[in-house]
């Protein structure tokens, strides 16, 4: 690289950064338009809180000891008594009345963002897994010189990329569903899992379509059959040559999914719209909430990129 | 070698148009004896590939009938798989695989079709990779090879398996002019010890050295089918003299 293009290049990114504040001075700027009072301490409490329980004295005694977070009261009747209590300021022969408060017991717990984000995960963990058994199958099928099984998935392809997510998720819910007796959960994640699927199919077929023909024929001229050269030569090189679009279409599936807050599935961005219903902080609500998805697709993104770099090792 | 041998191919009225329309073979019948080597020239189009890749059935035909060591390739209850484990061919486009390494190229088949234990496949993939002068490549990736390279582990892939019959179509046609050579003595040293081939070329030298019958084909069409020898001084058919005179 010359050396005039390595200065511009910091300029241009240098410029990059200076965009981005400029932008979020705007959203700020015109947040203060209508008079919206930002208020972010909340907000880590919406994902992980500490829960306080003071603990009581069921009855009147004298402290004992202090051990292991075990405090050990004696009462008045000279019955022993053992409370579990973190954190306590007691000394052995304090007295105790009862009901009065001896310490106090605390731990981490997930708020509701955090819960739906756990959900977002899960179930977008099961679609993807069974979108891909449904997108190989059907990418299969579609390429498939037998008219029915070829039809078939097109029919599916076709069906599925033709109505919209939301209307698919509301049939899959009430009809299917209720036909079927599923849960929520498992009619959200079969509901996203049959429309990714289709383009996972289309994905598929495509990664098989462009490996030549001659990786085929070397390998029938070898005397292996159908199922091994599939799954020795022709998918190894075709998931690697369609690694993106894959990885593309998990974030696609991980962002769709927050379309069966619908069905009221307590994901992410169900979670969301009832913080920010039961807060007056809709503005960072929402700003977490992306952050929360972004951290998820990114990670998928990274993922993506490492895998096809150990892949293009092999080559 | 050719004389009085009993045939191990054996073509009779092979006919295949392809969907197009194009009437890619004409009543081709050919029998190749055991050992045999017979080299197949003629005009680009003439049907040469076609015809090759009939014998292991890569390509139907309509009619006809192709019997390949005593089994009726042609008949569709035929179980291609087995037949075809004994047909090693080389093509133009080599066609390694380009996701493993060399040695695993050599070993993949041997143990899904052979059912040879990993080590056993090792060791004949490591003797035919020596053969044809390539085992210091073994850990590498196609990718990394010469043309010439990666038809030296498409040829040791094939023999790995221990063909009785060898196709070859043009296998030295994509190569760079200094890789030519090398192949060309591979396939020469592979007639001499007795396997039975039927290789398509346009090197003529290589024909008339290797070949013990030289089959001319025209228009879908065997025209003459000669030792080498009459071929080259003594051709029958007009054709073959026209297009030997247009190429050599
Ligand atoms: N898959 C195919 N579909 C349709 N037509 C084909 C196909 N393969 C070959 N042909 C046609 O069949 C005829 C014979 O082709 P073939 O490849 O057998 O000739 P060839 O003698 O091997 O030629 P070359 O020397 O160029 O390799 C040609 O006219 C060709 O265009
Ligand atoms: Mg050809």
């Amino acid at each position: 690289m010359r050396k005039a293009d390595k200065r511009n290049k910091i300029l241009w990114n240098v410029a990059f950064v200076i965009v981005l504040i400029g932008l979020g001075f705007s959203v700020y700027k015109a947040s203060l338009r209508i008079n919206y009072s930002w208020n972010w301490r909340a907000v880590p409490s919406y994902i992980i809180y500490n829960n306080v329980t003071n603990i009581n004295s069921p009855v009147n005694g004298v402290v004992k000891g202090y051990k292991d977070g075990v405090l050990i009261i004696e009462s008045l009747a000279k019955k022993t008594i053992k409370l579990k209590v973190a954190h306590t300021k007691l000394k052995p022969g304090s007295k105790v009345t009862q009901d009065e408060p001896v310490g106090y017991n605390s731990h981490y717990q997930p708020g509701p963002l955090l819960i739906g984000l756990i959900m977002t995960l899960k179930i977008s963990f099961v679609s993807i897994i069974i979108a891909l058994v449904i997108g190989f199958i059907t990418g299969l099928m579609r390429i498939s010189s037998n008219p029915l099984l070829k039809n078939l998935a097109i029919t599916y392809i076709e069906l599925i990329r033709g109505t919209p997510l939301l209307v698919q998720i509301f049939i899959v819910y009430f009809f299917i569903g209720t036909v079927f007796n599923m849960t929520r959960f498992v009619a959200g994640a079969f509901a996203l899992a049959v429309f990714e699927g289709a383009y996972i199919a289309e994905i598929i077929r495509a990664g098989i379509q462009s490996i030549s023909k001659g990786q085929t024929e070397a390998s029938l001229a070898l005397g292996m059959n159908y199922f091994q050269i599939m799954r020795y030569i022709i998918m190894p090189q075709a998931i690697k040559r369609v690694l993106p679009a894959l990885a593309g279409q998990f974030i696609s599936l991980v962002k769709d999914s927050s379309l069966l807050s619908i069905i009221s599935i307590t994901e992410l961005t169900k979670a969301g719209r009832e913080v920010a219903s039961s807060t007056f902080s809709p503005f960072e609500v929402w700003f977490t909430v992306a952050a929360l998805y972004f951290i998820m697709t990114y990670t998928l993104s990274l993922l993506d990129r490492y895998i096809e770099r150990r892949l293009a090792r092999n080559e | 070698m050719s004389e009085n041998g009993e045939a191990i191919i054996i073509a009779e009225n092979v006919n295949k148009t392809y969907p197009n329309g194009v009437k890619a073979l004409r009543d081709v019948s050919l029998s190749v004896k055991k050992g045999e080597v017979v080299v197949i020239i003629g005009a680009s189009g003439s049907g040469k590939t076609t015809f090759l890749r009939t014998i292991n059935q890569l390509e139907y035909i309509d009619s006809g009938k192709i019997t390949v060591d005593g089994v009726d390739v042609t008949d569709p209850k035929t179980n291609l798989t087995k037949i075809r484990a004994e047909i090693g061919m080389v093509f133009q486009h080599f066609n390694v695989f380009p996701h493993m390494s060399v040695l695993n190229n050599v070993i993949l088949a041997q143990t899904l079709v052979k059912k040879r234990s990993r080590k056993e496949a090792e060791d004949i993939a490591l003797e035919f990779l020596n053969k044809v002068g390539i085992a210091d490549k073994k850990d590498d990736y196609p990718g990394n090879l010469s043309g010439g390279q990666q038809q030296r582990v498409a040829i040791a892939r094939a023999l790995a398996m221990n063909p009785k019959i060898m196709l070859f179509d043009e296998a030295t046609s994509a190569l760079d002019p200094e890789m030519v050579g090398g192949i060309l003595d591979i396939m020469k040293s592979l007639a001499k010890e007795g396997i039975t081939m039927v290789v398509v070329t346009h090197e003529m030298g290589f024909a008339r050295e290797a070949a013990d019958r030289i089959v001319f084909m025209d228009h879908g069409q065997i025209i003459e089918i000669n030792t080498p020898d009459n071929v080259f001084t003594n051709a029958k058919s007009e054709r073959l003299r026209q297009f030997l005179s247009q190429i050599l």
